[in-house]
């Protein structure tokens, strides 16, 4: 039996300021990991990492991020993952601050 | 200080404009991320966790005030307000947007500035000691050679595509504050029998995941010989360096894998085939360079209001004792501002603080300012007369900490708060290790002590020749810290042994405190270091106060 797939998000950088972006179910990049699609199929995963990767004139450096889906949507698995989500914690700048919680 | 002469303006111009035209081309979709990557890099611009990095070379980290003032005008326009400096002489900024960057890039090169060679395999910014031109134990101010170098390698056509990145550093004394010997190449100035100054050259030393001391290739290169035998060398590596394996391509696994005869040979061979073509042009040019490196118009002024002020304050009396270092000329000091008050992040700077340190430069200090490798500010030249003046303007910005060369003076690199390489955070471990020292207050009775935080094997935090080296690791999901000890980054460089099993985040901070205060109670007397403690002792005590529980264990 093949290994059990961990579920996963498409996560890159916005292209032109380099924030942290998701890819959501209707295609759009979001700054809030809360609404990116997660995804519990291999090959799914595989084409939606594809199809982002098309979007070159919108993002860089696509990749797929383990997540877990939580009480508010999908959530970062790997510390680094969760600091992508938040930004630095020697200052409060990125989103910590500048982007507005969904609500 | 060296001027950018036409050939430098409208080659730093030029390439701005190329640029700007890729950063277009990139932004209009006309170039995917894997043809504008390997151009965004030749510029200094990464892409890293939160945001875009670009990363400004400080040639031989020597700034005069209208650099660092736009240095700050930069911070101010297009970033959030700060640069961190870094282990390597350079600043980078944290928060840059892809389109603004070329705009970046052009004010830079207003003031004789770039970010060329920053990144990628290339020989990158070529470091010096921070204290050239003012230390009283030089023999020959560097950066006239490192200055040359800096021409020579700029878009080097041999060079623009090593089997992996190049670093080179120069010192002009015997005392190594340079790290030249975890250096691809190292020079440092030396005199021979019949009292010329030339260059032992050192190779192969390096950080990362392979460790090593450089190694001596040879004692002696004349001044005149020095750009060819350094040619000969990269070139020789740029053939023989493999380039099959990324974590094995630097020179000196070179070095590792062929023997150091083999290597010297080969370069002989190559010196010898290359040095006529040199023809000396090399040395004409090198000549009008160390024109501009003459030294200041030192004056000379009464101290007694210097000695009276010592007496008076004893918060002056402490930063005097702890960041000034002796100068060649009399009356003088160098000033060593420290960018480390207890709880900030190690090598940050505002914009407010830049402009303060240009002005004192400009005020006090012959117009110079350094950056060191040790994420600090220097003032080179200043007379002792001026110091309490100096001292008066570095505490109302907040950078009179009287810490250089103690427990929170830690070199950090910026860690997983920033960086896309790292496996851990560096900066908040650096921050806490500095607030509980500073809390306990014992960093000044501890005395020279050198901690060096890297959030990943790469150790652009130099962990391996900390006294007490932190390396950040993932273990299992988790932030793991490990602890090396007894390096040493100095004319005796050390690579640091490994302690034993790392600790996790809220357990590192009390390790260290176990460390410093047991090795109160461990050294001979008030004067032994604590480096000089652990090689008198080896490593067993300190394991001792790092694992005390396994300690009673094994002993029950």
């Amino acid at each position: 039996m093949p290994a059990r797939f961990t579920p996963k998000v498409v996560t890159a950088n916005a292209l032109l300021d380099g924030d942290a972006v998701w890819l959501t179910e209707d295609d759009r990049w979001s700054p809030l990991m809360s609404e990116a699609e997660l995804i519990t199929d291999e090959a799914h995963a595989d084409l939606r990492l594809l199809q982002a990767k098309s979007r070159a004139s919108e993002i860089a450096g696509a990749y797929l991020a383990d997540a877990r889906l939580g009480d508010d949507g999908p959530e970062p698995v790997h510390f680094r993952e969760a600091f992508r989500t938040r930004g630095p914690s020697n200052y409060a700048h990125g989103k910590q601050t500048e982007v507005p919680s969904r609500t | 200080m060296y001027v950018y002469n036409d050939f430098d303006e409208t080659f730093v111009r030029t390439r701005v404009a190329q640029f700007r035209g890729q950063v277009e081309r990139r932004i209009d979709g006309s170039l995917t991320e894997d043809e504008f990557k390997p151009l965004r890099l030749m510029n200094g611009l990464y892409l890293q966790l939160h945001a875009y990095m670009l990363r400004v070379a400080v040639p031989y980290g020597t700034l005069n005030p209208a650099q660092m003032r736009q240095l700050a005008m930069i911070a101010d326009r297009w970033d959030k307000g700060y640069g961190h400096f870094t282990t390597r002489q350079n600043i980078q900024y944290n928060w840059p947007k892809l389109g603004d960057v070329p705009d970046m890039l052009e004010a830079l090169a207003d003031v004789g500035m770039h970010a060329i060679q920053t990144s990628g395999n290339t020989i990158r910014n070529v470091t010096a000691d921070h204290f050239a031109g003012a230390a009283a134990d030089e023999i020959e101010d560097p950066r006239a050679i490192a200055e040359l170098l800096r021409q020579w390698s700029t878009d080097h056509p041999e060079f623009q595509f090593l089997p992996r990145k190049f670093k080179i550093a120069v010192t002009g004394a015997a005392a190594d504050r340079a790290v030249t010997r975890a250096h691809d190449i190292g020079l440092v100035v030396v005199r021979n029998d019949a009292g010329e100054v030339g260059y032992q050259v050192i190779v192969g030393g390096g950080l990362g995941r392979t460790p090593m001391v450089g190694k001596v290739l040879r004692d002696f290169v004349s001044k005149a010989d020095l750009l060819p035998y350094v040619e000969a060398i990269v070139s020789v590596y740029n053939l023989l360096g493999r380039r099959d394996n990324k974590y094995k391509a630097r020179i000196k696994i070179t070095l590792h894998e062929n023997g150091i005869e083999t290597i010297r040979d080969l370069v002989e061979e190559r010196f010898n085939a290359i040095r006529a073509g040199f023809g000396g042009y090399d040395q004409t040019l090198l000549a009008e360079i160390e024109t501009s490196f003459a030294p200041p118009a030192f004056v000379t002024k009464a101290t007694d209001g210097y000695k009276a002020a010592r007496l008076a304050n004893p918060a002056f009396r402490s930063w005097t004792d702890t960041n000034l270092s002796p100068h060649k000329a009399a009356g003088y000091a160098i000033v060593s501002i420290s960018i480390k008050k207890h709880g900030a992040t190690p090598g940050d700077a505002t914009s407010d603080q830049m402009r303060v340190m240009a002005d004192l430069a400009e005020t006090y200090g012959h117009g110079e300012l350094r950056i060191s490798h040790e994420q600090n500010v220097i003032l080179p030249h200043v007379h002792q007369s001026d110091l309490p003046a100096v001292y008066a303007a570095l505490r109302k910005a907040d950078l009179a900490t009287a810490n250089i060369g103690l427990a929170s003076d830690i070199i950090a690199c910026p860690g997983m708060d920033y960086c896309a390489l790292a496996t851990a955070r560096s900066i908040p471990i650096a921050q806490q290790i500095a607030t509980r020292f500073d809390a306990l207050k014992i960093e000044h009775d501890v005395g020279p002590l050198k901690i060096k935080i890297s959030g990943c094997i790469n150790a652009c935090g130099h962990h391996h020749v900390g006294h007490i080296g932190i390396l950040g690791i993932d273990r299992a999901g988790v932030e793991n810290y490990q602890i090396t000890l007894g390096g040493d980054g100095s004319e005796t460089t050390t690579i640091g042994e490994r302690a034993g099993p790392g600790f996790s985040a809220d357990d590192i901070v009390p390790a260290i405190e176990r460390l410093v205060t047991g090795y109160l109670s461990l050294r001979a007397d008030p004067s032994e270091t604590f480096l000089q403690t652990y090689r008198r002792l080896g490593i067993a005590p300190f394991k001792t106060l790092l694992y005390p529980s396994e300690d009673k264990a094994d002993a029950a």
